[in-house]
């Protein structure tokens, strides 16, 4: 599919070649979409920004022409249209205005972006990256399609209210290497602090919306979903899979543990599939870098009314396919021992997944995307939440019990979501 | 007026295994493909979750997971002399509906035919002279061989995971599997399912009897799997839940576990769902087809032209297009003419349940698998001399538990009243511990010259298309060669230790209320002469040489064993000669 | 046959795919094939089963209602270890399933002409098991009130009962207007289906039939037995709305 837009974008690259070079003479030659390595440069930078996830409408057939709706805790805002279109996309922007964008979260009019867009990631990224990625983008075909941005409510739709937000919680600048760290440590730091932009769903956020940093990438709930801890907590985090075993999560999407769903399936589906080998592995192994907390709660009793129920209803219903020994069967079903999904500090993935089902996500490496089916029917709140706090607490693993009222307000809050 | 949609290379009819392997093949080789199914489209997590699929009520008895009559059925009668009425409600054989057909909701028993089978009548006439076999008996040799098949029945295994233990590996007899198998170039992928008691005890009983026992090839796995198209399946674990329903862990070799995920992947695919095509259209001509026509569930009637058109919908379905779009001479018995219709055939099966002391034998038949299960092939195809018994053909038999669901498997003594506290009692007592085989005796129906395929003067479907009408009965040669396989079954169980076994042996008349596997087949059969086929050793129509028909329609008779393995290996056989041949040079493959 | 044309099909397979998509952009996408790309999900997909609501008759009359609870508890009489076909609720699944589509024959082929034929061909007949059932309890109690002093079927002794039943059964007996023997075979396999199926359809209460013969229900998974022969199946049975001890007992 990929490749089909690649060369789509090259014949409309040819067509406009006439028009862009104009374009290009006015503002200077530094993003030049005909020089082919820059380009190139740019479109692996667009991927690994996954800027398609935001700024495409999945199934349009419109490329980055805005239009997506991205849920914020404070309302709806819609990414705009990226396209070198000349009257509703970026063609007329200058260099500057582009690097501006993104690394300083400015608009050419001088209003301030909302960090939906994650400029403070972005940052990270040189003016030559971000370059890379006009240019690549220039190379699109145009789409005319007009994007009113700004749906939040009052006050939040105060654009100026931002001056306030980027004073606190923003730190423009380049990622700056550690030298006594390895190339692949640093590329792993840059690319998920930088383009991956990992923290905008891993790190748990002030009432603000800003990073609470001391939380580093430690996890965070958003849209109904827990985007899990993904240091290298042995217990919640990564610290019981390898670079391997984060890897090949990463590039497809499965390992032997687990498999991407919701969210996550739509980044690797999009952006992480399709990076190579080597930055896969650079991000596993910064990952891997980061120490986790090491704390969390005695496991519960074998007795405890909870685990003797949810005991029962994994027997009778989830062993079916998570095995009785709850290992499941690598990269088909993913494994509820000694998980650190399963373990995660906020049960809301798992409440959702028991209540909704879940389908996995499909990569040319790993096709068969196999789904959970929905238990919301069959499952009382009491039991959904016994079941959960069983396999929370059963082969060794140990944390917080899941009471039935969480699985009440996530019943509730789910039955108004689409997705 | 139909309205006409944009050329595809490839239109597909109905998306079971044949047209998902052809649909793989022909993406594969850069074709456009489009598929349209009649049914809907089906997957595991949302449609047989291990949730509710253990509903015996609902897709058992119910038949929630097939065709309703009311969309389609067929007429029946016994001889041309009665008046054929409608099949209201299943029946005899359950056609199946939706992405995946069959293939969902089998026991996923994984059979290769004999060789002999596929040279049928030069074989039998060879050995016992052409006077033994009856006179109307229109058996015939198919045009292909099983060295010929070889290599896609291994593919198809493949593909499915098959688990099971070879018995002839390149000419050499392995100890544990089927002696009489012809030969394979390699062990199955998967090493055969662990059996429950019962099937092990019979197999004891079975060898004790001089016989050699080998657990049956069964697309249900033994162990999680990868497939040649990197899709991954699961454990089979025994749920008891197999053919009448779909699996709910991607345990069970179908279509969705081992194709459709690649498949509807590729660019050059799509699948149209709930349309259900009504013609096959040709040219002026009559000898090139153009496409189909299908209808929506608006009842709007669409046109999808195509270059190549693969007829892959249930086989008796496969019959009816033809003979709609009036493709192929439609047979007449009495004249003992044309070929569409002809040499329609089914299955003969019986069984014998066994009785055991409840104190000392405890089966737990609710555990088990489409396909798990001893089963012995002595009396399968020609294996045995058929000279002193004045019959041919046979079948294997064996102790497969599929389960024991209990509106079905709750069976009382010989004798025991149906109903009351005797009835009562005698179900608390002999639940664990009847042997209720859900194979038991499962032998070949030879074709006949008065069982046939036409349409029906009277009944029409929804769309006012006259229904298919079945004239079939049993012969003597089937009658006498069940009684035979069932005395041996007998055997056999009472050897096991029963005290009482109940022999239901299978005779005439056939009855359209009983149920007896949905292996019906024939009525396009395949061959190497025009004048008693109507399709060549590949499958593709002798008269319209842009139209293949894949299924059990194409086999000339039927073996004793379950077809799929055969439907597959054909389907993967014609499909090879469409990338080799076909494609470069389209046309008649093969001279008449 | 070697003098007929061969047909040559030209495939121009990628310009095909350019031209298909074309005329896909500019008009018919509205008809556009349905399944592509991803294997189609949704949250809450699937078909959960809908339980037989509790409470009054759904399909029968009182007075049917008491037929059919009569005719359930000679079928399946009670005895101390397990429930008859009354108390077991059987009565209440025949009921539900009258109302629903199998009462009314969805989904079977109902259309005219209507002829009798040989057995093997199978009921002909327009009226749909509802439809049957009423007319059949009708004639039953119209029987039983002129052999029996005008009592009705559930008012006669079990005796009596069961001497109508077994003239049904052999026919014996006959019903005005209605074939006895087939409604009784009929009455038998749904009384005992009621039994067995699972309890969210109304009979079997509180898996009582399953519990009598061993089955234990609606499980999928029994990987660590299939090795273990000859030997007792612990665990109980359940149904797919579960069992008692999924839910968590409060101290």
């Amino acid at each position: 599919m990929r490749n089909a837009r690649l060369t789509s974008a090259r014949r409309a690259a040819g067509a406009l070649v006439w028009l862009l070079a104009a374009v290009a003479s006015a503002v200077g030659a530094e993003s030049d979409p005909q020089d082919f390595t820059q380009v190139e440069r740019g479109r692996y930078l667009a991927v690994a920004s996954d800027c398609a996830a935001c700024h495409t409408v999945p199934g349009s057939g419109r490329p980055f022409a805005g239009g997506r709706a991205i849920e914020t805790p404070f309302g709806n805002i819609v990414a705009p249209n990226i396209t070198p279109d000349s009257e509703t996309g970026i063609v007329a922007w200058s260099d500057d205005a582009f690097e501006a964008a993104l690394r300083k979260g400015v608009r050419p009019d001088g209003a301030r972006l909302y960090p939906a867009m994650p400029f403070n990631a972005y940052t990270r990224m040189s003016r030559s990256d971000v370059l890379a990625i006009r240019a690549y983008l220039n190379t699109l075909e145009p789409v005319r399609h007009a994007v009113v941005a700004n749906m939040l409510p009052f006050p939040f739709n105060i654009r100026a209210a931002m001056r306030v937000w980027d004073a606190l919680y923003f730190r423009e600048g380049e990622y700056k290497p550690d030298p006594q760290k390895s190339p692949a440590w640093n590329r792993g730091a840059f690319l998920v602090d930088g383009p991956g932009h990992c923290g905008t769903c891993h790190t748990p956020k002030s009432f603000l919306g800003g990073d609470k940093t001391s939380q580093y990438l430690q996890g965070a709930t958003l849209q109904g979903w827990f985007a899990p801890d993904i240091t290298n907590d042995s217990r919640r985090g990564l610290g019981n899979w390898s670079v391997d075993d984060v890897s090949a999560y990463l590039r497809t999407g499965h390992n032997g543990a687990t498999a991407a769903t919701g969210p996550m399936a739509e980044e690797i589906a999009l952006a992480s599939s399709h990076m190579t080998d080597g930055d896969v592995r650079a991000i596993a192994t910064y990952l891997k870098s980061l120490p986790g907390r090491q704390d969390g709660p005695p496991p519960l009793r074998a007795d405890d009314p909870a685990m003797v129920a949810g005991q029962a209803i994994y027997r009778d219903q989830c062993s079916a396919c998570h095995g009785l020994d709850g290992k499941g069967i690598p990269r088909l079903f993913p494994a509820i021992a000694d998980s650190s999904a399963v373990r995660a500090t906020d049960p809301a993935t798992l409440i959702r997944i028991v209540l909704r089902g879940a389908r996995s996500v499909a990569t040319d490496a790993e096709p068969t995307s196999p789904g959970m089916p929905s238990y919301g029917w069959q499952l009382d709140d009491a039991q959904v939440a016994a079941v959960l706090t069983y396999i929370r607490n059963a082969w060794g693993s140990a944390a917080r019990a899941v009471p039935a009222e969480d699985v009440t307000r996530a019943r509730s809050a789910l039955a108004s979501r689409p997705d | 007026m139909a309205r006409k949609l944009p050329r595809k290379d490839v239109v597909i009819v109905g998306l079971g295994w044949t047209g998902s392997i052809m649909a793989h093949e022909l993406t594969d080789e850069g074709l456009d493909v489009i598929a349209i199914e009649r049914g809907p489209w089906r997957d595991s997590p949302t449609d047989f979750p291990p949730s509710y699929m253990q509903d015996e009520l609902r897709y058992r008895v119910r038949h929630e997971l097939f065709l309703r009559p009311d969309q389609t059925t067929f007429t029946f009668r016994n001889k041309l002399d009665q008046t054929a009425l409608p099949i209201r409600s299943w029946g005899p054989f359950m056609p199946p509906n939706g992405v995946g057909g069959g293939g969902v909701h089998w026991n996923a028993e994984t059979w290769r035919f004999l060789p002999s089978d596929f040279v049928l009548r030069t074989h039998l006439t060879e050995r016992y002279g052409a006077s033994f076999l009856p006179q109307d008996m229109t058996i015939q040799d198919w045009g292909v061989t099983y060295d010929d098949l070889e290599p896609h029945y291994d593919r198809f295994e493949y593909l499915c995971g098959t688990s099971g233990t070879a018995g002839n590996l390149k000419g050499q007899i392995q100890e544990g599997g089927n002696p009489f198998e012809g030969p394979r170039s390699r062990p199955y992928p998967n090493p055969a399912q662990k059996q429950p008691f019962s099937p092990t005890l019979f197999a004891k009983a079975a060898r004790e009897l001089g016989y050699k026992p080998f657990p049956q090839p069964s697309g249900n796995l033994s162990q999680a799997y990868t497939n040649p198209l990197g899709l991954r399946l699961g454990p089979c674990t025994y749920c008891g839940f197999c053919e009448w329903f779909g699996c709910g862990n991607y345990s069970k070799a179908s279509p969705q576990t081992t194709i459709l995920p690649v498949l509807v992947r590729k660019s050059n695919f799509s699948l149209r769902d709930n349309s259900e095509v009504t013609r096959i259209n040709t040219d002026r001509s009559g000898k090139r087809a153009t496409g189909v026509t299908f209808v929506d569930t608006s009842g709007e009637e669409w046109e999808q032209p195509a270059d190549l058109v693969i007829l892959s919908a249930f086989s008796l379905f496969n019959v009816q297009l033809l003979l709609l779009s009036k493709i192929g001479e439609p047979y007449d018995p009495v004249a003992n003419k044309g070929v569409i219709g002809r040499n329609f055939t089914h299955q003969t099966v019986s069984t014998v349940n066994g009785f055991f002391d409840s104190k000392k034998f405890n089966f737990n038949p609710f555990i088990g698998s489409g396909s798990i299960g001893m089963c012995i092939d002595e009396f399968n195809g020609d294996n045995f001399d058929h000279g002193p018994h004045g019959f041919v053909g046979g079948g294997y038999m064996g102790q497969v538990q599929t389960g024991a669901r209990p509106i079905e498997s709750t069976l009382v003594p010989p004798g025991t009243p149906k109903w009351g506290a005797a009835w009562k009692n005698a179900v608390r007592d002999n639940y664990l511990s009847t042997v209720k085989p859900g194979t038991g005796v499962h032998g070949s129906f030879y074709a006949y010259r008065d069982v046939y395929l036409d349409l029906d003067p009277t009944y029409r479907d929804r769309f006012g298309r006259p229904l298919m009408r079945m004239t079939i009965d049993f012969h003597d040669n089937e009658v006498k060669q069940n009684a035979f396989l069932t005395d041996k079954f007998a055997e056999i169980i009472t050897a096991m230790g029963a005290n009482q076994v109940a022999k239901q042996y299978r005779v005439a008349p056939y009855d359209a209320t009983q149920y007896q596997t949905t292996h019906v087949n024939g009525g396009a059969v395949m061959g190497a002469d025009p004048k008693t086929s109507a399709l060549n050793r590949y499958l593709q129509s002798w008269d319209v040489p842009n139209l293949f028909v894949l299924g059990a329609s194409a086999f000339p008779q039927n073996a004793g064993y379950n077809p799929t393995g055969t439907v597959a290996a054909l389907a993967f056989h014609s499909a090879a000669a469409i990338r080799d041949q076909y494609l470069k040079n389209p046309g008649r493959l093969v001279d008449a | 046959m070697k003098d007929e044309p061969v047909m040559r099909v030209g495939f121009r397979r990628r310009e095909l795919l350019a031209g298909t998509a074309l005329l896909l952009l500019t008009g018919f996408a509205s008809r556009a094939a349905v399944v592509q790309g991803p294997l189609p999900w949704a949250p809450n997909a699937g078909n959960p089963p809908v339980p037989a609501r509790p409470g009054p008759w759904a399909f029968f009359t009182g007075a049917e209602g008491r037929a059919v609870e009569a005719m359930a508890d000679r079928i399946i009489p009670p005895d101390p270890q397990t429930p008859g076909g009354k108390d077991a609720g059987c009565a209440v699944f025949v009921d539900r399933q009258l109302a629903g589509p199998y009462g009314r024959q969805d989904g079977l082929y109902v259309r005219p002409p209507f002829q009798n034929g040989i057995k093997q061909q199978g009921p002909q007949s327009e009226a749909g098991p509802a439809q049957q059932y009423r007319q059949a309890l009708a004639a039953l109690d119209n029987y039983c009130k002129s052999k029996y002093a005008g009592k009705v079927f559930a008012d006669l002794t079990d005796d009596d009962k069961d001497a109508t039943l077994k003239g049904l059964e052999s026919g014996a007996v006959k019903l005005d207007g209605t074939d006895g023997q087939a409604f009784f075979e009929q009455a038998v396999k749904d009384v005992q289906m009621g039994f067995f199926a699972d309890p969210l359809y109304g009979g079997n209460r509180d898996m009582a039939a399953w519990k009598m013969i061993g089955y234990p229900g609606a499980r999928y998974n029994y990987l660590d037995w299939v090795d273990r022969h000859n030997e007792r199946f612990p665990l109980p049975p359940v149904s797919m709305a579960g069992r008692a001890e999924w839910t968590p007992k409060t101290r």
